[in-house]
């Protein structure tokens, strides 16, 4: 044979891109993977309708109408479900509570804004994110979405990590640096009256709303709904169902999510 | 050896004295925990010798299918009694007095399960 020393290095530098490429190459086009990315893309961004989706439209105005009304929402649920009052702003446990238009919605325009927003009492809660970051972050699964749309707690699991703390974008989440079940300097308990159906939490556990899953279980509306049923300020209901008096709500205003922009997809919407 | 005649008996009675608690109770298992059944029932949600030993894993189940599964919070009894999926709505319903039912077999064994840190306990009995 008379081949080249040249020659020999270029069939072997051929026959290695190829070895290396071909594989890879072949796996895309099998799989079909080219032709369905754009497809992935499409469905991430409106995901196929299966199950329930628990959602709520808070209609602000409402709330200015009816003053008091959503501190009545905010204590009807911290009486339900347990939740200690510590006193202080730095050790607050908060499942549902209110805020100004500019900490909701800090990411919309705040320039040359009406008078009336500025001291509107904004209710705000977990939003039952549909992409939550915060079930992503948890290390030991305590978090959880479950499959009709709600993001849910297991205490028990609960390190007090607080990573999902700092995943939340909406400030949902609080921490019990104290001892829930315990008593403040002048000997009041920081769970003014408990109720002996739901439990406490323990110190060092994160919370949250649980949109009331285990009043849902046995037929009744979330607790901050009930309080606000007169005024019809707060609409909650199955956003799968085309029929419910939410999906109405929802077709015939025009809602805003906060930050919809970083994806999260909450199932809270806003009538301002 | 030098001073055997004082060493040997020395070590004899010092392992007699260690190992009292060993001999002093040998044969008796201690007095035996009765825990008190509640009176109204006679059925619990499962036979006695499963409750007996797997109640925790029965809570645990219990838990997980509730609150991640979305499961039934209303269980039946092979009699078709109806009963509450919960610790503290449908245990102690029947079994209201933590102290005489719980305690007495969690101390016997030097179990120290943390339920009541978050249950909390029917009021009756505290």
């Amino acid at each position: 044979m008379d081949s080249k020393r040249r020659d020999f290095l270029k069939i072997a530098g051929l026959t290695a891109i190829a070895g290396i490429a071909a594989p890879s190459a072949f796996n895309t086009l099998l799989k079909g993977e080219a032709n369905a990315s754009a497809q992935a893309v499409a469905d991430k961004a409106c995901p196929a309708v299966t199950g329930k989706r628990y959602g709520m439209v808070i209609d602000v105005k409402k709330f200015t109408e009816n003053p008091g009304l959503a501190d009545q929402c905010v204590s009807a649920c911290h009486t339900i479900h347990n939740v200690p009052d510590f006193g202080n702003k730095k050790d607050e446990i908060k499942w549902i509570w209110v805020e100004s238009y500019s900490h909701v919605f800090p990411e919309n325009t705040q320039y040359k804004r009406p008078d009336v927003l500025k001291d509107m009492p904004i209710l705000t809660l977990c939003n039952h994110c549909d992409n939550p970051p915060c079930v992503r972050a948890c290390p030991t699964k305590a978090t959880y979405k479950k499959k009709d749309g709600i993001v849910g707690m297991d205490y028990h699991r609960c390190i007090g990590c607080r990573f999902c703390m700092a995943a939340c974008p909406y400030g949902a989440r609080s921490f019990n640096w104290r001892d829930p079940r315990g008593k403040d300097a002048n000997g009041q308990p920081f769970i003014k009256a408990e109720n002996s159906k739901y439990p406490t939490r323990m110190r060092g556990v994160v919370e949250k709303c649980n949109f009331c899953t285990e009043r849902l279980a046995i037929g009744q509306i979330p607790a901050c709904v009930e309080v606000a049923t007169q005024t019809k300020a707060l609409v909650f209901g199955d956003m799968n169902d085309p029929d419910s008096e939410i999906s109405q709500v929802l077709k015939t205003s025009f809602t805003i999510q906060r930050n919809p922009a970083i994806g999260t997809r909450p199932s809270l919407f806003y009538i301002i | 050896m030098y001073g055997k005649g004082r060493i040997i008996p020395a070590l004899i009675l010092f392992l007699g004295l260690m190992t009292t608690p060993m001999w002093y109770k040998s044969g008796d298992a201690g007095k035996m925990p009765k825990p008190e059944k509640p009176k109204d029932y006679t059925e619990c949600v499962a036979p006695t010798a499963y409750m007996r030993t797997s109640h925790m894993v029965l809570l645990n189940e219990w838990r997980d299918d509730i609150l991640r599964e979305g499961g039934s919070r209303v269980g039946k009894t092979a009699n078709g009694t109806e009963y509450v999926r919960s610790l503290q709505n449908g245990c102690m319903k029947c079994h209201n007095d933590k102290k005489k039912f719980c305690d007495a077999c969690h101390n016997y064994t030097s179990v120290k399960p943390y339920c009541w840190d978050c249950h909390l306990q029917p009021k009756e009995a505290m």
